[in-house]
């Protein structure tokens, strides 16, 4: 049926199009960037291999691993809880205040820029620094422990659910809230209302990837004295008890696991 | 500067009445760009009025400007014996409560239930939780917006999400959460536009239904010229930024009308 005549065939453009010098020299400087950095900063081969044989050493730390330590199961599995305690009230009291920074944040419903742009601002900063930093500024401020740990959780939580409340806030649509703002709604009438609703799908997957991220980010946290199993893990890596720290690296893997596939169980009803 | 003309009541004689609306001398324009350009009309209470015009003449705009929902230029709104441009931010709230509008588009609010979508008309008098939804209702407010539902049909939605809900449906809906509001005038953009013939035709009969029962005043626009001529009183129509026609309906034509209705000229 289809017999082209090849007359009518056009060519194909051709497979590279054509750079201008300034495109040349930007290829040029990423790889100048890319080798540069590779040569600074990556470990070298031979020291590489040496040190990964080391591990497989009788007395290297892989094979001091196995089998792992599970006796001090009690007192750790406390701890788990504790970790797990410090991601669900950090996270908690992130995502509270998150919101009204979020609205404060939005074009919308800011009641002023200069509102919306100190609160963006202050998103950014809580979501910039890493929650280990917080949580070092936090045991200056509340002193070692849990408590430290929350208000690390919290902060980096209003930087990260602040951010996608507001993008969701600002995405929803604009006709049912200006409607409620024609029958004569005040502006928190229209928020509750007509914004929240519109947007709990998207409030609700947020705040579920802030809690994995906050279970995740928890167990790190001990290792700068903020509270939670981390402490432990380096306690088990210091002293060399290797066979413990796995142990305490598989129940940590479980509950994260756990949490993830929770919260995606969850997701999956509500959306 | 001067007070605008007294109301056009040619069906009614002599018998002067109090105008609900009266424009002057109003402009409208857009970064230096004129959409309106000098209206002046003034609209009797209890009357159903269209408002026609080419895509772009500026309807949505002049309604819109009337419960400043876009800032007008220049010019006097006297709506409900109000100066609207002169309305502070509270006052212009509480003038707003009592102008019901029914958009294009239902804008309701998705994910809930129709009741609660009707009690929120209720947040023209009342602020709280009580008016944000029906589970939070007080037992009159629940019960009124049940009457209100009642009036377009669809009482027996009331749990039902309202996204769930037919277009024609929706815009009842949308009607029942104006009436909830107990409005005194009723500005409608094109109320039938998304709709099936049939339906968007039962929603305008809706509408002048409850302009006749309550004795509302209807500002409406349709792009149907045979809802125009069927449920107005009066026709108003825009072109170049001025009112370019205005007639009872019962002396319009259709053959005259035409020209305000893009889409239905000849191609
Ligand atoms: N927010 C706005 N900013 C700038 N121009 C606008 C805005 N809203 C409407 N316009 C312009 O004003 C004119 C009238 O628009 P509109 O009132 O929507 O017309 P109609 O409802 O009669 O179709 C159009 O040319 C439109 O582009
Ligand atoms: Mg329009």
């Amino acid at each position: 049926m289809t017999t082209l005549s090849v007359s009518a065939v056009i060519s194909p453009p051709p497979r590279f199009s054509h750079r201008s010098l300034s495109e040349y020299v930007g290829i040029l400087l990423v790889l100048g960037l890319v080798t540069s950095s590779l040569m600074a900063t990556a470990p070298a081969l031979d020291k590489l291999s040496r040190g990964a044989a080391r591990l497989f050493a009788p007395s290297g730390m892989l094979t001091q691993m196995f089998p792992p330590d599970f006796s001090r199961i009690i007192p750790i599995g406390w701890k788990l809880l504790e970790t797990l305690q410090m991601a669900v009230a950090g996270c908690f009291l992130g995502l509270l205040l998150a919101i009204p920074f979020a609205i404060l944040a939005t074009d919308r419903l800011s009641p002023h820029p200069w509102v919306r742009n100190v609160a963006r601002a202050v998103i950014a900063l809580f979501r910039t620094v890493p929650d280990l930093i917080w949580a070092i500024i936090f045991i200056i401020i509340v002193g070692l422990g849990p408590a430290a740990g929350v208000m690390a959780i919290m902060v980096d939580k209003i930087g990260f659910a602040g951010r996608f409340f507001a993008e969701a806030m600002e995405e929803s649509d604009a006709g049912p809230q200006d409607a409620l703002r024609a029958i004569g709604a005040n502006r928190l009438g229209t928020i509750v209302s007509a914004v929240f609703p519109a947007c709990l799908p998207s409030f609700t997957a947020t705040s579920l990837f802030a809690l994995e991220k906050s279970v995740r980010g928890s167990a790190a946290l001990g290792l700068v004295g903020a509270g939670g199993i981390g402490v432990d893990l380096k306690v088990a890596f210091d002293l060399f008890n290797y066979d413990e720290a796995l142990a305490i690296i598989l129940m940590m893997l479980a509950l994260v696991i756990t949490v993830e596939q929770g919260s995606g169980w969850i997701r999956k009803k509500l959306i | 500067m001067n007070a605008p003309t007294a109301p056009q009541c040619s069906q009614a004689g002599s018998t002067y009445v109090e105008p609900v609306l009266v424009v002057g001398g109003f402009v409208k324009n857009f970064d230096g760009r004129l959409v309106l350009n000098g209206l002046d009309f003034a609209i009797a209470p209890g009357q159903s009025t269209a408002l026609i015009g080419a895509n772009g003449s500026g309807k949505s705009t002049l309604l819109k400007c009337l419960i400043r929902l876009i800032e007008p230029s220049a010019g006097q709104i006297q709506m409900l014996g109000r100066d609207v441009r002169a309305l502070s931010p509270r006052d212009l709230r509480a003038f707003r409560a009592q102008v019901g509008i029914v958009w294009q588009r239902h804008n309701l609010v998705p994910r809930l239930s129709v009741l609660s979508n009707v009690i929120h008309g209720v947040q023209s008098r009342l602020s709280g939780p009580r008016a944000w939804f029906q589970a939070l209702a007080p037992a009159d407010v629940r019960g009124e917006a049940m009457q209100c539902l009642d009036r377009v049909g669809l009482a027996d939605r009331a749990a039902t999400r309202v996204d769930s809900l037919s277009g024609g449906q929706q815009q009842r809906v949308a009607i029942a959460r104006m009436l909830m509001q107990r409005p005194a005038f009723i500005l409608a953009d094109e109320p039938d536009a998304s709709l099936d013939p049939q339906t968007g035709e039962e929603v305008m009969a809706l509408l002048l239904s409850l302009v006749r029962e309550k004795g509302l005043s209807l500002l409406m626009i349709s792009h149907r010229l045979e809802h125009t001529l069927e449920f107005s009183d009066r026709i108003l129509g825009l072109a170049k930024g001025r009112i370019a026609l205005d007639l009872p309906t019962s002396q319009a034509d259709a053959a005259s009308l035409r020209r305000f209705f893009d889409h239905q000229e000849p191609a």
